[in-house]
């Protein structure tokens, strides 16, 4: 449990690394604005071709699924004592109401329980404030989902 | 293309932007649709694997159910979410996925789908997705709201 600066700016660069080097987050511009333990803030920026409806000009459903996921595994993998690899068990999403024309979403995942084999998380998208949230996830990721597969 | 038959699917995939930044092409035999999603690498979301990313594998049912969504209620307005739920049962592979889904029921205002995703095998899904979907009828002003 002891945790030094040192070891949460590894951490930190470790994630902020893993971004880099996942392809689909990199392709929607995905960004890690915080994170600490078992918690993710991100960003999701606007762009116009990434819009779901071209009636409301809205970022589409599915950039804010892949979002959320994302987030929400990364911040199941920040609750980790020892780093492996995640997958999504499962995932829920509500939507309350669409995102405002042209904005750019955020969001932030808070992974509450890990178990031996599952992680528990909840994740919000909003654009100024998790108050007035976009949509709301719950996930279940299976932890160290790639052994004896991945190097 | 028609008025009276309702919007073809491809019109309808190739009016959403983010389906085209994905590269999801369909195939419509009658009233079944099956949606592609072209492997690229951009898709993928654990390199180590490799596996697609979860997240866009559920993007892809999501818009597989507004397409069929679309051709069967022949709407001019796309159906909005309310709320999916997906179940990831294998890691998607590195090649091409393909998408069916099935409208469970339609209301006068809501609609329930069932997606399901697969890639070698159509009995060996690697992910489902189950909804409810809004209708937003062009003729038929919304009560209350």
């Amino acid at each position: 449990m002891a945790e030094t600066d040192a070891d949460w700016r590894a951490l930190t660069e470790r994630i902020q690394g893993m971004m880099r080097f996942t392809p689909h987050a990199h392709a929607l511009n995905f960004s890690i604005t915080h994170v600490e333990r078992g918690k993710a803030h991100g960003l999701a920026p606007f762009r116009a071709d990434l819009v779901g409806d071209p009636d409301t000009g809205v970022i589409a459903g599915g950039v804010v699924i892949a979002f959320l996921d994302h987030l929400s595994g990364v911040a199941a993998m920040t609750a980790l004592k020892t780093p492996t690899s995640l997958a999504t068990l499962d995932l829920r999403i509500d939507y309350m109401r669409p995102a405002a024309a042209g904005a750019d979403v955020r969001a932030e995942a808070h992974c509450y329980k890990v178990a031996r084999s599952v992680a528990f998380v909840r994740a919000t998208a909003f654009e100024q404030s998790p108050d007035d949230p976009i949509a709301n996830a719950t996930g279940v990721f299976m932890v160290g989902a790639a052994q004896g597969k991945a190097s | 293309m028609s008025g009276v038959s309702g919007p073809e699917i491809g019109d309808v995939i190739a009016r959403i932007p983010y389906a085209t930044f994905l590269g999801v092409r369909a195939e419509q035999r009658g009233d079944e649709l099956t949606l592609i999603l072209p492997y690229k690498e951009m898709l993928i979301g654990n390199p180590m694997l490799p596996a697609l990313h979860g997240g866009v594998v559920g993007a892809f049912m999501e818009l597989a159910a507004i397409a069929q969504l679309s051709i069967a209620t022949r709407g001019a307005r796309l159906p909005k979410t309310i709320d999916i739920t997906i179940d990831y049962m294998r890691s998607g592979k590195p090649k091409d996925t393909f998408a069916r889904a099935r409208v469970v029921r339609t209301g006068r205002r809501i609609a329930n789908v069932h997606v399901e995703a697969w890639q070698g095998e159509r009995a060996a899904p690697i992910a489902a997705l189950h909804g409810n979907f809004l209708l937003t009828a062009d003729e038929e002003p919304a009560s209350g709201d």
